[in-house]
């Protein structure tokens, strides 16, 4: 189903990592991509699953979640190492077959790959899962306020937001609904010949739309109705305060890089 | 034989995270050719969650279920088959329209069956006149219909399959008064004609009452109890416990007991409390 799609959801609980500072969380997950991606060796590629198995361990949240964010993205993980196993050139040949070689780069760099690639979405969806999006969007506004003296709609762009991701469950739950409706009526959606599916997508697809515009029609009146009128002037019901802990983490992380930074260039 | 049958049926959503929640508990049932099931229930009680198990949207966790005997899990392939005998009619239909005019949303179902284009003219032309909707409507977009039009529209789609099981989640939910009245009478109209089963979840205990062979009230992701109308009425306190309540005639009724004014007889209905209480006065020689 549906449902059991969980990129961008948010598990509360109560670990150490839900409990740091989302400010701190963003970052520091920034950090965690451009470590990922400056990283040329198997060694540097280990030391950030180091990085990530800690994480995921202090989140405590079970590893099956992870393993459910990766899941939806395998055939295009699989598609990208194929590719690279078969065309790229270099190294030892281990097979041949007209234009088709399989070396041991090519297996070298389809691995590398998929372990980076299956990190990335580890770490970016443990932001995810342990910062629920009120919070998330509340840190993005807020590293981003510099900005605001240059004009940039800050405010509105999180407003923007925290609206989309406060409305992901909802229309999953409707685009659920909808689809069981329509095979209350006999539609096939998941099963039949590919035309088939293709026109009752249709069936699905319009009903979605109309009650999304309705949606933000209502969300649009109700929130005038309470008199919102952008940012300006707005106070928070919760005040972000960094402590200890945060800095520890950026710490550990900024550690982390490091070496990743200096195995890059001694090895 | 029992039309429908469950066994130990057990639905748990998002089983294995930390949002598990067991929605139905190992529910018992038999439903028989011809009756009319009221289903009644508390939000959150597993009345919707149950009825998608009976055209097989959902698969139970654990238990069987029986359509004319047969395991409608025994062959995955068959399964929108039992879709065409089970209707299902969800909460707020409403949202499901799609088509261009009336016409081609009514006749979406009975297409997905594959009947001819005949037949398909024939029965939603059928269906459109028996719910009462004028035969202009049906060339118009449903979009430019009322909300209740646009709901009869949607219970008409269903209804032109004919499936022997018609289910209802809630279909006078958020109607005015005359909306909801136009609904049932629709409802009890179809039954008169086609005789098929009829489930139907409501919180109109007026209504229920008025026209359910049998209620069965669920509460807290089990059976509260399944039995006829008249007997479930009559455990008014404790259905009013767990948060549901008897038709108000009947709590006048109970209540005028108490004064010892008894009419032995169990009233829901306020058609019915005239009729009685004319007869008894009449009784007494008093004529009004
Ligand atoms: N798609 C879903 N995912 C997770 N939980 C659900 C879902 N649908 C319903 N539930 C839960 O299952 C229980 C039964 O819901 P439902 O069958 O809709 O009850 P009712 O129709 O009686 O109000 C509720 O506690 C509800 O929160
Ligand atoms: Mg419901």
């Amino acid at each position: 189903m549906l449902k059991d799609i969980t990129i961008g959801q948010y598990f509360p609980m109560n670990s150490v990592i839900h409990r740091l500072d989302p400010r701190f969380k963003i970052v520091i997950t920034l950090i965690f991509i451009v470590m990922l991606f400056t990283g040329e060796s198997f060694i540097c590629l280990g030391i950030s699953a180091v990085y990530t198995l800690i994480a995921v361990l202090l989140s405590r949240i079970k590893f099956k979640m992870f393993m459910k964010s990766i899941k939806p993205l395998m055939p295009f993980l699989l598609i990208t190492a194929v590719l690279n196993l078969l065309f790229m050139g270099d190294g030892e040949v281990y097979f041949h077959w007209k234009f088709i070689k399989i070396t041991s780069d090519g297996i070298n760099v389809s691995v590398f790959m998929i372990i980076r690639i299956v990190l990335l979405i580890m770490g970016s969806s443990l932001l995810t899962y342990t910062t629920s999006p009120i919070t998330l969007t509340d840190a993005v506004e807020r590293l981003l306020s510099p900005l605001k003296r240059f004009k940039f709609p800050v405010h509105e762009l999180a407003m923007m937001m925290s609206i989309a991701l406060r409305f992901i469950p909802t229309l999953i739950e409707e685009t659920d609904k909808i689809i069981s409706a329509q095979k209350a009526r006999g539609a096939e959606i998941d099963t039949g010949s590919i035309t088939n599916r293709a026109k009752n997508m249709v069936s699905i697809l319009i009903p979605l739309f109309i009650s999304a515009f309705r949606r933000a029609d209502e969300l649009a009146t109700a929130m005038e109705c309470r008199c919102y009128n952008g940012g300006e002037g707005r106070t928070r019901l919760r005040q972000l305060k960094s402590k200890l802990r945060d800095y520890t983490a950026l710490s550990v992380t900024i550690l982390f890089f490091v070496c990743v930074i200096l195995l890059n260039i001694f090895i | 034989m029992a039309v429908l049958k469950t066994e130990q049926l057990t639905y748990v959503y998002s089983q294995g995270t930390p949002f598990e929640k067991t929605a139905i508990d190992h529910v018992n049932l038999e439903i028989n050719e011809g009756e009319i099931i009221g289903i009644m229930g508390h939000t959150g009680s597993g009345k919707s969650t149950l009825i998608q198990h009976f055209n097989g949207l959902l698969k139970a966790t654990s238990g069987k279920i029986y359509l004319d005997g047969k395991d409608i899990w025994a062959d995955k392939s068959e399964i929108r088959s039992v879709r065409f005998k089970v209707g299902l009619v969800f909460q707020y239909p409403e949202y499901q329209i799609f088509e261009e005019t009336v016409y081609k949303d009514i006749a979406f179902g009975c297409k997905n069956m594959g009947l001819d284009e005949a037949e398909i003219k024939r029965r939603v032309i059928e269906t459109a006149y028996d719910i009462g909707l004028p035969e202009e409507i049906l060339e118009k977009s449903p979009f430019e219909l009322s909300g209740g039009q646009k709901r009869l529209v949607a219970i008409a789609g269903v209804m032109a399959m004919n499936p022997r099981v018609l289910i209802l989640d809630e279909p006078s939910a958020s109607l005015d008064p005359a909306g909801r009245d136009r609904i049932f009478d629709c409802i009890k109209a179809y039954h008169k004609k086609t005789k098929n089963t009829i489930l139907i979840v409501s919180h109109s205990m007026e209504d229920i009452a008025r026209f359910a062979d049998r209620i069965l009230v669920m509460n807290n992701a089990g059976v509260f109890c399944f039995d006829e109308t008249e007997k479930v009425f009559s455990r008014a306190e404790e259905i009013s416990k767990i948060g549901l309540d008897v038709p108000q005639i009947t709590k006048v009724f109970l209540e005028l007991k108490k004064y010892g004014l008894d009419f032995g007889k169990k009233v829901y209905t306020v058609e019915y409390a005239k009729e009685l209480i004319l007869k008894n006065l009449r009784e007494r020689g008093i004529v009004c």
